[in-house]
């Protein structure tokens, strides 16, 4: 059911305006991901620059999210929706900016590893990561705009995808080191950038939560399973088996 | 039914000579109740329990039915001609419709501030000593003074007026009056206040000292408030309950109803749309 406009226009403006901001951030966010990834796999150092750059657009963006919506609260004193609305639009902009950040480390990785070798079947586990990152991203600021609980949940139930596939990677980056110590610099760097992209589709299912929570006033309560097992994982000689 | 005969009752201590049967369960609860001005239907079979010791607030637009129900629960409605009450409403399970129910009785149970502070033109102190006088509730003068201490130091009016008890009542601020008001209320010993729109005339200062007796009475009152300030509801309440158009739409829970109230009409209203 669409909902009615408020008798104060200018604060139907000002929530409008609110979400204009989050769906540029996120319009970012997705690019400097895809610009990330693409440095780090064609080796580009001057598209990794320019991705290094456009974060503080972000950045940006999320501070003034962050003192438009405390404005708003301060003035308007905001209830029910409207609340949930302002205080998850801060929440959400926190999100995108922190997946800024790691897409900017993904970046700053590329120009780490300019020079390195292109073991393809390792920057195919990365590429196909990235895809479903930003396919996650992308499904969840459509969810947020459209204010769709069901489909923010199904984001959320996807994200043991990407920590399946970063357990797959991390094994599989594991046995390029120890097969050749000269490979590990540039393993270590894919290995981050592999943990970047996991980290980024967690704050894709952070906004997931926060969009249940905006639309239905109720948090998504049970626990999502956690894929990421690396960090219990023993490194031995045999994790190459 | 109130042995409210000294001043103990008002300290706290003395508490349980107020609670009724039913202590834990709701202290009033309507059920199908329908309020009629004449021809005009203003309460639609409203069903509500209200819990003892605790604050219920009642929002909604003017005209929406919330001042009638609040008018209810100590008959004030009675006085209005042409005004007629079905259903039933019950004060710890007593319908306080019965025939044989004393109203002046049932009005020192259930006491009442309004919008506007009406302190009588009288001293401040027989502002106050004037319930308990009329009730027979003091037996010696001493009786008296504990009575009248006791219920300005509850309304958090005792330090400004001390030593000024001789002077007219009407001589104080808004804010003073308001509270004064609630200790007329409290000094004939009520277990329940019912209070329409009691900050309405005040300013914010004024206000919030009311917001904080509020919180304090109701250690030992329950409390009904009736007010415009959607704020105020969702400051002073633990429940909160939503008329539109002499209906209840909604009760529960004052956080639940303020964050995500499950009734369009209550959302359209407390976020201020256009329903």
């Amino acid at each position: 059911m669409p909902e009615h406009a408020h008798i104060v226009t200018s604060f139907e403006d000002e929530l409008r305006s609110l979400d204009n901001r989050i769906a540029e951030m996120g319009g970012l966010a997705e690019r400097l991901v895809d610009q990330s990834f693409e440095a780090l796999d064609k080796r580009d150092t001057r598209l990794a620059e320019l991705a290094i750059a456009s974060d503080l657009a972000i950045d940006r963006h999320e501070r003034e999210v962050e003192s438009q919506a405390i404005a708003m609260i301060g003035r308007r004193q905001p209830m029910a929706l409207d609340l949930r609305h302002i205080t998850t639009a801060i929440k959400v902009a926190g999100d995108l900016e922190r997946v800024g950040d790691l897409a900017k480390n993904i970046a700053k990785r590329a120009l780490a590893v300019a020079n390195e070798p292109r073991p393809k079947q390792l920057m195919g586990g990365i590429g196909h990561m990235t895809e479903i990152a930003q396919r996650q991203l992308k499904d969840v600021l459509d969810a947020y705009a459209m204010r769709d609980a069901e489909k923010a949940e199904a984001v959320w139930r996807n994200d043991g995808l990407i920590d399946a596939l970063y357990n797959s990677l991390f094994r599989e980056l594991l046995t390029y080191m120890m097969e050749d110590p000269r490979n590990i610099g540039l393993c270590t760097h894919l290995l981050f950038a592999a943990k970047n992209l996991e980290r980024i589709g967690d704050h894709a299912t952070n906004i997931a939560e926060t969009t249940y929570f905006l639309v239905t006033g109720a948090q998504l309560a049970e626990d999502r399973p956690k894929g990421d097992t690396t960090s219990s994982t023993a490194i031995t000689d045999r994790t190459s088996s | 039914m109130v042995a409210a005969s000294d001043a103990s009752v008002l300290n706290g201590s003395g508490a349980k000579t107020l609670t009724g049967p039913g202590a834990h369960s709701g202290k009033i609860s309507a059920r199908d109740v329908n309020v009629f001005y004449g021809e005009n239907q203003a309460l639609k079979s409203v069903n509500v329990g209200i819990p003892e010791r605790s604050v219920m607030a009642f929002i909604g637009p003017s005209g929406c039915g919330k001042s009638t129900f609040l008018r209810c629960i100590n008959r004030m409605n009675d006085t209005i001609a042409g005004c007629r009450v079905t259903g039933k409403i019950t004060l710890d399970n007593e319908d306080i419709y019965d025939s044989k129910l004393d109203v002046v009785q049932l009005r020192a149970r259930v006491g009442m501030v309004f919008q506007k502070p009406n302190p009588f033109p009288k001293s401040i102190f027989d502002n106050i000593a004037y319930g308990p006088r009329i009730h027979g509730l003091a037996q010696s003068k001493t009786d008296l003074e504990g009575i009248v201490t006791a219920s300005l130091k509850k309304a958090g009016l005792w330090d400004e007026v001390k030593d000024r008890l001789k002077e007219q009542g009407t001589g104080l601020s808004g804010g003073q009056q308001q509270r004064l008001c609630i200790a007329r209320a409290i000094a004939v010993g009520p277990e329940v206040i019912l209070m329409d729109e009691p900050c309405s005339a005040l300013d914010p200062i004024a206000t919030a000292r009311i917001e904080e007796l509020i919180d304090d009475l109701r250690k030992n009152f329950t409390i009904v408030i009736v007010t415009h300030s959607m704020q105020q509801a969702a400051r002073v309440s633990q429940h909160t309950a939503f008329f539109h158009l002499g209906s209840l739409v909604e009760k529960g829970e004052t956080q639940q109803i303020f964050m995500a109230p499950t009734d369009k009409r209550t959302q359209d209203y407390i976020t201020g749309r256009i329903g």
